[in-house]
């Protein structure tokens, strides 16, 4: 099992859903009985949350229309 | 080959994460409307040449970032090669971690929230230099896998990981900057503030 260097060392390529099942297996193993750890990655992945949902925006109506009218425009 | 006539139904729906996109690339809504429609109408002339069945959404960021660099570089006239500075891991954690825990019956996220405004957050995420913005918005704000940013922004993966590593680290220390200034934080407790014990070793003369 990796200890928690080597654990942290992967939070972001776990995070983002790009370890092999092996790894993953081994690094959800450690933070089951790591609460340091287990809190650290909760954070990261709350704060990736929390980022997208307040990047979020609304198309103005305007542009829509406008992209709208100009795709129909024959060619 | 793809049918000129699926386009709409095919493209449109991804309009408001791709407007989403091009204003934390411009960093202003006038710009961010003209990038926006220019990508839709070049994805429309080129959408003869995309390959039905294959992942629509990242063929449309890769017009959106092509689009992007194309115009604002051009107008920026050199590529923004500012570096960043080195950053340590988990430096919102560290310093967020224990306040965001001290309160019960709320969720990490619903704390996170209330620490960061929509304006501080988009605030953090536009600061950053634009090779790293690119990576940390196609990763943490539309969610692409490393390959297909990639792909869109034709670098290798091992590029993508180290811009989104220190893109996010840089964005944390901003976000940080929010939360000391409007009182959520205390500087001094900072672990690198000169209050506390320097660590062995930090300082270069």
């Amino acid at each position: 099992m990796p200890d928690c260097t080597e654990t942290l060392q992967e939070l972001y390529e776990y995070l983002d859903g790009e370890l092999t099942d092996d790894k993953r297996q081994h690094i959800e193993q450690h933070l089951n009985d790591c609460s340091p750890c287990y809190e650290a990655f909760d954070f990261e992945a709350e704060l990736r949350m929390v980022i997208r949902r307040r990047c979020a925006e609304t198309v103005p109506d305007g542009l829509r229309q406008r992209i709208a009218r100009a795709l129909d425009l024959p060619d | 080959m793809a049918d000129q006539a699926n386009f709409a139904e095919q493209a449109m729906p991804f309009m408001g994460p791709l407007y989403a996109a091009a204003m934390r690339m411009t960093r202003n809504p006038a710009d961010a409307e003209d990038l926006l429609q220019e990508t839709y109408l070049r994805a429309y002339r080129g959408f003869g040449g995309f390959q039905e069945g294959t992942n629509i959404k990242a063929w449309l960021y890769r017009i959106l970032t092509n689009t992007f660099i194309n115009i604002y570089r051009a107008k920026q006239r050199r590529p923004d090669e500012t570096d960043l500075d080195e950053v340590e891991d988990l430096y919102l954690y560290r310093r967020l971690g224990g306040l965001e825990a001290a309160s019960l019956g709320r969720s990490a996220e619903e704390e996170l929230m209330d620490f960061f405004t929509d304006a501080e957050v988009k605030e953090a995420v536009e600061a950053l230099p634009e090779q790293f913005r690119l990576a940390v918005i196609l990763a943490d704000v539309e969610g692409f896998a490393y390959k297909e940013i990639a792909e869109i922004l034709d670098i290798p993966i091992g590029t993508v990981m180290s811009r989104l590593h220190r893109g996010r680290k840089a964005l944390q220390k901003r976000l940080y900057g929010f939360a000391v200034s409007r009182g959520l934080a205390d500087a001094a407790n900072d672990p690198n503030s000169t209050a506390a014990v320097a660590p062995g070793g930090a300082a270069d003369g």
